[in-house]
């Protein structure tokens, strides 16, 4: 195994992969002491670079593209295009042309990201450890300051469409639904009850949506870690089977998140 | 596990990649995508309209030949009916052509004889006079002579 050079407790094993690189930028040391004012290196510098490969390597791709025949790389690059775009145009029918890249860079990212998942738990904490770097987390998407971190985004563009595009409609549809009354006291009564729901479907939105994403990965990497404790045969009987699983669940979490967040998106532009 | 300003810093790079992907990747593929589309449509319309005017062609080709047939049929039947006027032309022709030759023989005919007559006639007379006169063995005056030639002959 791995790990026997470095004499851990199973505890400590488990948790040490579970602490994050941290800057912290009161004192610009790596230490963990900075509260909110610090980063997550390891998160910011795999999102980072995950996101420059998938943009650099798309940009080439779209440079280069031809009306005439496609090569492979363009022809796998439109299949992905084609996807995103009709997955997002079926349930966005508004005129807004940045629902469908920000479709497929949230879609794209978060797989990226998610792929981290199946990189052998202690390769990059090793090499990265070859460097001095104490704490490792490679997969930036079962970090909550990622997942939130979109899902956020999200949320306030939903809330900027919603005032855009409704003006006036929207205190009216925030007073009168989802609860609907036809006469005046009926709407008078009902009205904070509604606003109360909207407030609350709203705040949930983005917790839902992160937290889902978060929880999913951060369970896959936790099972990925409990294989890797376990003696160096089990390694396959368990990894394998839980990394072909996972293949699934990392492409399903990133089309789950880019739909949910497509839906949300066509919630703040239509009247309902 | 904590949230600290990596939340922001990621909404900031989330929001730049979605930047870049809107103005720089994004438009170029599905523009070379939708342009592709439209070739093919294109292509797909040029072939229908191809074979649109095959079929035309084909009906235009099997109506040509059936008006060419139909024309030959005429010519040829034009050419019978002259043949057929040609040669009773010439038969007309020719009939009349025999009749006048018919005609004119006869004419001939009747010529020679009246020719054959009178020189018979005058052969005739002659011959009598001269029988006469070895018969009679005298010269009879011219006078009487020549008025009984002519009875004699007016009675031939």
């Amino acid at each position: 195994m791995s790990r026997a050079q470095a004499p851990m407790t199973s505890t400590e094993y488990v948790q040490h992969h579970l602490h994050h690189w941290v800057l912290n930028l009161k004192t610009m040391t790596f230490d963990e002491a900075g509260g909110f004012m610090s980063f997550n290196l390891d998160t910011i510098l795999i999102a980072v670079f995950m996101g420059f490969i998938t943009l650099f390597f798309l940009r080439r791709v779209a440079v280069k593209a031809t009306s005439g025949v496609p090569g492979k790389v363009q022809n796998l690059v439109e299949i992905v295009f084609e996807f995103v775009n009709k997955s997002s145009s079926e349930v966005f029918h508004g005129r807004n042309p940045m629902v469908a890249p920000l479709a497929l860079t949230l879609f794209l990212w978060i797989f990226m990201l998610n792929f981290m998942d199946l990189v052998p738990v202690d390769l990059l904490p090793k090499v990265f450890g070859f460097f001095g770097v104490g704490h490792f987390k490679a997969v930036a998407t079962a970090d909550l300051n990622q997942t939130f971190a979109m899902s956020l985004s999200i949320f306030v563009l939903s809330i900027y469409y919603n005032f855009k595009v409704k003006g006036k409609e929207l205190a009216v549809e925030v007073a009168t639904k989802p609860f609907e009354s036809k006469g005046m006291i009926g709407k008078i009564i009902l009205a904070p009850v509604n606003f109360v729901f909207r407030i609350l479907e709203e705040v949930i939105r983005p917790v839902s949506l992160s937290l889902r994403l978060f929880g999913n990965l951060f369970a896959g990497e936790l099972i990925f870690i409990l294989i890797a404790l376990m003696p160096w045969w089990m390694q396959w009987v368990l990894g394998i089977p839980w990394t072909i699983f996972h293949v699934l669940i990392i492409l399903i979490q990133a089309f789950i998140f880019m739909m949910l967040s497509v839906v949300y998106l066509s919630m703040a532009h239509e009247s309902h | 596990m904590d949230i600290n300003a990596t939340l922001f810093g990621q909404m900031i790079t989330f929001a730049v990649f979605v930047w870049f992907t809107m103005k720089f990747i994004w438009p170029h593929i599905t523009q070379a995508m939708s342009e592709r589309e439209k070739k093919i449509a294109d292509g797909i319309a040029a072939a229908d309209k191809a074979q649109r005017e095959l079929e035309l062609a084909h009906t235009k080709a099997a109506d040509h030949i059936r008006e060419s047939k139909s024309q030959a049929a005429e010519i040829v039947d034009q050419a019978n009916q002259r043949v057929n006027r040609m040669i009773d032309d010439a038969k007309e022709q020719a009939r009349q052509e025999g009749e006048v030759i018919v005609a004119s023989a006869n004419q001939e005919i009747d010529n020679q004889r009246q020719k054959a007559v009178n020189e018979l006639k005058s052969h005739t007379a002659e011959l009598a006079i001269t029988v006469a006169e070895k018969v009679l063995g005298k010269q009879i005056d011219k006078k009487t002579q020549a008025s009984l030639v002519d009875e004699i002959i007016s009675k031939v």
